[in-house]
């Protein structure tokens, strides 16, 4: 019965997917640079901080920014997408709009998240952000895994991992991007890597030793962790792939394309080719979730107002 | 130690609860056995936590523009089975009534003609809709689901307050309320034998696909809401879940060639039955209002070529009009040849000749309601309304008779119910939810048991301040409790696997055994 889906529950659920990605993602960044500051009374504030803004993509300004003033736009901020409580805000409408097809669980923990979410606002005034940003962290696992166990795999729960999935590249991409782009703002390799919580991954495969060359290419290219690009890229494309028919698709094109690029990319040339790898890889995924959008939610064609039979 | 019980006066009404003073009627000898020796703070601290799941959960409801948890006393409302035999034989018969009486009036119109029911009141009425003129359903069936508002009065009578057949909702509380009870109070539920209300779902589904055009062998049913701004839209999206079936918004939905598709990722499949949760009038609006931007273009031609059902049917609205109400003990008799096993309230037509006189003359003493309103709004009750009130309700009456019925005032039954420290008396209702497949009319045994919260207040709805109450039926049987179960054989179960503790050792790859 339900082998079927609506194209207005299929773009929510992507959209559910992505935001919760991207308020886990963006608490990651934001404990980490925290942590970094706190840990390293030289570092200047203001430098630190723009770089944040700078891998959210979002206008820093031309005053001094301080982190109290990152918190209340990057994570408190409700009317903004790109903050931490905008974006679940955004995860619990979608899944509101969609809730008969999640789970009873995904959607309860999705509102319950929101509800704590001003208690713990409230409480990161007084006592920091840590626990805030672990409850960010913790919910968003937790929707994730009750995704993993309460859904049947089938097209609906595809449309949430390819949501989490393009979200993971993009977030991922553009931390990255900040550091081999914008040199001067950069964050340093161990807070990139606990960023993307790879630094026990990372540890495990390298151990303690970082270089440009090595986290880039653990970051991007590797097969086995699950934030890494080419997982991502993967990922996303077994989702179209089971989704999508045509052979020639225009939303699975780009992503394919891009993870045969990183399965054969040379990691002794990967420092060299970074930079232009970071935006081919940026313009794909976003070239990709335009063609999902036109393909699986077209929109909504003008209303037909001729009269029918009667 | 004072006990919650203590301060309960009986009001001047029947109580639910005890028949006279600290004298308890027997049917909830095990509910005040199991909540006198709790402590108001112990109450307090479960309303609390029920409060708290409700708003995780997402069973919320709009009052004053705010999102509060779905208002759910402690004390439950208890039926027995006598009680319930009856309720259950009332509200089908009068379901039963309805239906004939919409097939009549879309069709041959025998009870005009034969003067049961004046024709004025069909051609006044708003909500009848040429439209649905000659429209045979399948199976006969124009109100699938109907919810119709019962309350018991001073003397312990039930009687019928109005009939819902248009989109009665409230049913998703009935079964909220009981999955919320069954946690605070689950010994309760193991003391008694309270029949279970999560069957709605496969029954409605059942009757909508029952309902279903000729010919379709797998009807393919939705949902379909105004969206989640709509107050009821928790409880769209709980039936669509309990059914399974798609819930869609009217922009989900495109009509060609007089048949409903929906829009999938799979291209536009076709839909047969939609359980509609709005009304007529934003349907669709090339036949309503052309201003309803929730409706779907087209949907009604598809109906009437006989290409989709629409659940509940269109035009329903002259059955549940209150002025129509008054007549229906008389269409019971006119159509099944049967006395109506649930009296209605006392009624008053200021539209008759020489009614209004009379409803003027003593409308201090009367209720006065709007004939189309829902959610106990325009309502005015005599014996408590001031003068300015009275005489604006008086002049709205003398310019629009049709508009309006009175009622003699029915002091409703009270029930227990938590007000802060103690228990008191608060006025209650009931409205059981029947699902009709075209076979046989089925009530869903408990209902939504509705509460004013405010002493003396005679309104119950959740939109007016009200707060809800678990309905339980208690089964008919042995008053012994269930019987034991046959011992059956002990299952085969191949021993759990252990890991390494130093002790044992995880049997090899290729040397287990099932």
């Amino acid at each position: 019965m339900n082998d079927v889906i609506l194209s207005r529950i299929a773009e929510a659920l992507t959209w559910t997917g992505r935001y919760v990605e991207r308020a886990d993602a963006t608490g990651r960044i934001l404990d980490a640079y925290l942590h970094r500051l706190l840990e390293d009374p030289w570092r200047d504030e203001d430098v630190a901080c723009r770089s944040l803004y700078a891998i959210l993509g979002v206008d820093a300004g031309d005053t001094r920014v301080d982190m109290q003033q990152v918190l209340d736009q990057l994570a408190f901020d409700a009317r903004s997408t790109c903050s931490i409580e905008g974006a679940l805000g955004a995860a619990r409408l979608n899944a509101r709009s969609a809730r008969e097809a999640v789970s009873s669980e995904m959607w309860e923990c999705l509102n319950s998240t929101w509800h704590a979410l001003a208690d713990q606002r409230m409480a990161a005034r007084r006592t920091g952000p840590y626990a805030y940003l672990e409850l960010v962290r913790r919910r968003a696992a937790l929707f994730f895994g009750l995704a993993d166990s309460t859904m049947s795999r089938d097209d609906s729960w595809r449309f949430v991992v390819l949501g989490r999935s393009l979200e993971r590249v993009d977030m991922t991409v553009r931390l990255l991007s900040v550091r081999v782009l914008d040199a001067p703002h950069a964050p340093d390799w161990p807070t990139l890597l606990s960023a993307s919580g790879a630094d026990e991954a990372y540890a495990r495969v390298y151990g303690g030793f970082g270089d440009t060359a090595r986290v880039a290419e653990f970051l991007i290219m590797d097969r086995e962790f699950p934030r890494s690009v080419l997982h991502a890229l993967t990922t996303a494309e077994e989702c179209l792939a089971a989704l999508g028919r045509p052979r020639q698709d225009p939303a699975r094109r780009p992503i394919g394309r891009m993870r045969t690029r990183l399965e054969y990319q040379d990691s002794t040339a990967l420092e060299d080719v970074l930079p232009s790898l970071l935006r081919e890889l940026q313009t794909s995924c976003m070239a990709s979730a335009e063609a999902v959008a036109e393909k699986f939610f077209p929109y909504q064609g003008p209303v037909e107002w001729a009269q029918e039979g009667a | 130690m004072a006990d919650i019980f203590d301060a309960y006066a009986l009001a001047d009404a029947w109580d639910e609860m005890f028949e006279r003073p600290g004298e308890v009627r027997a049917a909830y000898e095990p509910v005040l056995a199991a909540l006198q020796p709790m402590e108001s703070a112990e109450l307090r601290f479960k309303a609390d936590q029920m409060a708290r799941a409700f708003t995780d959960r997402g069973v919320t409801y709009a009052f004053a523009g705010e999102e509060r948890p779905w208002p759910l006393d402690l004390v439950p409302r208890v039926l027995d089975a006598l009680e319930w035999d009856l309720i259950q034989r009332g509200v089908a018969q009068r379901v039963r009534a309805l239906e004939a009486y919409l097939a009549d009036a879309y069709g041959p119109c025998r009870a005009f003609e034969d003067g049961v029911v004046p024709w004025r009141l069909l051609l006044n009425s708003g909500h009848f809709h040429r439209a649905a003129h000659g429209v045979e359903p399948p199976g006969g069936v124009r109100i699938h689901v109907a919810g119709i508002d019962l309350v018991r009065d001073e003397a312990g009578d039930f009687r019928v307050l109005e009939d819902n057949v248009r989109v009665p909702s409230g049913v998703s509380y009935v079964i909220e309320n009981r999955r919320a009870m069954t946690r605070i109070f689950p010994s309760l539920f193991a003391e008694q034998q309270v029949c279970p209300v999560d069957g709605y779902g496969q029954r409605l589904y059942a009757a909508l696909r029952a309902a279903a055009p000729d010919g379709v062998g797998d009807p393919r049913v939705v949902v379909l809401t105004p969206g989640p701004s709509n107050a009821a839209y928790f409880e769209h999206a709980l039936l669509a879940r309990l059914m399974g079936v798609q819930l869609v918004e009217g922009h989900d939905l495109v009509c060609r060639g007089n048949r409903v598709w929906m829009r999938t990722t799979r291209g536009e499949m076709p839909v047969h039955v939609v359980y509609r949760r709005l009304d007529d009038d934003f349907l669709d609006p090339l036949h309503f209002r052309p201003d309803s931007v929730i409706g779907c273009p087209g949907i009604m031609s598809a109906a009437q070529a006989g290409n989709v059902t629409l659940a509940n049917a269109v035009g329903n609205g002259i059955a549940d009009d209150k002025l129509l109400y008054t007549y229906v003990p008389d269409l019971i008799r006119y159509y099944l040849a049967e006395e109506p096993v649930i009296p209605n309230v006392e009624s008053f037509r200021p539209e008759e000749p020489g009614q209004l006189e009379a409803v003027l003359d003593q409308l201090h003493q009367l209720v006065v309601k709007p004939v189309d309103g829902a959610g106990g709004q325009g309502i005015v009750i005599g014996p408590h309304a001031d003068k300015a009130t009275l005489d604006r309700v008086r002049k709205e009456v003398i310019a629009d008779p049709r508009g309006w019925i009175a009622q003699r005032p029915v002091a409703l039954s009270t029930s227990p119910t938590l007000a802060g420290e103690r228990m008191a008396p608060r006025h209650i209702d009931l409205r059981p939810f029947a699902v009709n497949d075209g076979s046989d009319v089925w009530v869903l045994p408990g209902g939504l048991t509705r509460v004013a919260l405010q002493e003396g207040n005679l309104i119950v709805n959740s939109s007016q301040g009200g707060g809800s109450k678990d309905t339980w039926v208690l089964a008919e049987g042995p008053a012994g409790g269930p019987l034991p179960e046959e011992p059956g054989a002990v299952p085969d179960v191949a021993p759990r696997q252990l890991g390494p503790d130093g002790e044992r050792l995880v049997p090899q790859e290729g040397a287990q055994q099932q």
